[in-house]
């Protein structure tokens, strides 16, 4: 990666002349992604289960996402500008990730105690 | 490569000032904001960002629907299992599906470099190996669809396992991942076939490679979360 200085991928034109990068940084990031995957399929497969299951799957999932929109999809050498109008947008989403886990708590108990566990 | 990493992080922090005075030189006094990016490419990253919402709404819908169930969740590794060489091996064939796409992936990201130098064999023999892997994938979906419809049973609105949630929640966010997949495989053959015949040649301009291939890394990226929250979880 040395001969890709990140400074020089600041410079304004560098997004109309097209990113030079050497093809061994794809084969590598290539390799860790199939490296992440074999990771997170062996949690299933030898049944890691809880706390653990779910942190290590959220671990790989965001390491494998970082690593495709920053390599592949070359967001880490965008301009700021970009990278935030993108990035930040789906952060709302959380929210109603909060909002949607209170409506189905409340599904849930209104299923198991007034509809004797039906419906 | 953590050593790059390492390095980088070290070098960006340098650059740091400069870049928020870029930032606030873009969205700030008339200025077109992405003029410095190519108007496809910005265009094209901000479909992906509606896309985003919308695979987010259909996780987040799978999510309030899977914590609100009161019969059982099917267990996916073994709903997904296959037999082979007379052992059941679980959740193999989305294994294998998550292999696929990421190769798919790889192949793309060369390509997408060649495209940048002018290479039109390699570009293009690299977009078809693409759509291949592409291909492959979409067809382990229409065998994994046919075995749940007709060996399990599960239909969006009923599911023999356990909760019926499961069958509505497979078929919306698998079929319209399915769906991204089968498009862009038609949109990678076709400016494949383009850049075979030298239609970029003429402007000099290669982006509707780079373009495509940011499609095609976003659905990529989908599987990755589907495949977590979904198949995992």
């Amino acid at each position: 990666m040395q001969d890709d200085p990140p400074v020089a991928a600041h410079a304004p034109d560098a997004a109309h002349q097209g990113q030079q990068h050497p093809i061994s940084l794809y084969l590598k990031v290539w390799g860790l992604l199939f490296l992440l995957s074999a990771m997170s399929y062996l949690v299933d497969y030898v049944h890691v289960q809880g706390i653990v299951r779910w942190t290590l799957i959220i671990l790989f999932m965001l390491l494998k996402a970082g690593l495709i929109v920053s390599i592949f999809m070359h967001m880490a050498w965008e301009r700021l500008s970009l990278i935030y109008a993108i990035l930040v947008p789906p952060l709302v989403l959380l929210v109603l990730v909060r909002i949607m886990t209170i409506e189905a708590n409340y599904a849930f108990w209104t299923r198991a105690i007034f509809m004797g566990g039906g419906g | 490569m953590a050593q790059g990493i390492a390095a980088q992080t070290h070098s960006d922090r340098e650059v740091i000032a400069p870049s928020l005075r870029e930032i606030a030189a873009d969205w700030s006094a008339d200025q077109e904001v992405f003029r410095h990016t190519h108007w496809g490419k910005a265009m094209m990253w901000i479909f992906l960002l509606s896309d985003t919402f919308i695979f987010s709404c259909f996780l987040t819908g799978y999510m309030t629907m899977r914590s609100s169930a009161v019969l059982p969740w099917p267990n996916t590794a073994e709903v997904f299992a296959l037999v082979i060489g007379g052992q059941k091996i679980p959740l193999i064939l989305i294994a294998i599906m998550t292999f696929v796409l990421i190769s798919s992936s790889g192949t793309m990201a060369m390509a997408v470099n060649f495209g940048y130098r002018r290479d039109k064999r390699k570009t293009a023999a690299l977009m078809i190996l693409t759509a291949l892997f592409g291909a492959t994938f979409v067809g382990m979906q229409a065998f994994e669809w046919t075995k749940l419809i007709f060996e399990e049973g599960v239909r969006p609105w009923a599911n023999p396992m356990g909760a019926p949630q499961f069958g509505a929640s497979f078929f919306m966010i698998t079929g319209f991942h399915g769906l991204h997949v089968r498009c862009g495989v038609v949109l990678l053959l076709i400016i494949a076939s383009k850049v075979a015949r030298g239609h970029y040649d003429t402007a000099g301009d290669y982006s509707a490679v780079e373009i495509a291939g940011l499609y095609w890394h976003f659905v990529d990226l989908v599987w990755v979360f589907i495949f977590a929250f979904f198949y995992l979880w």
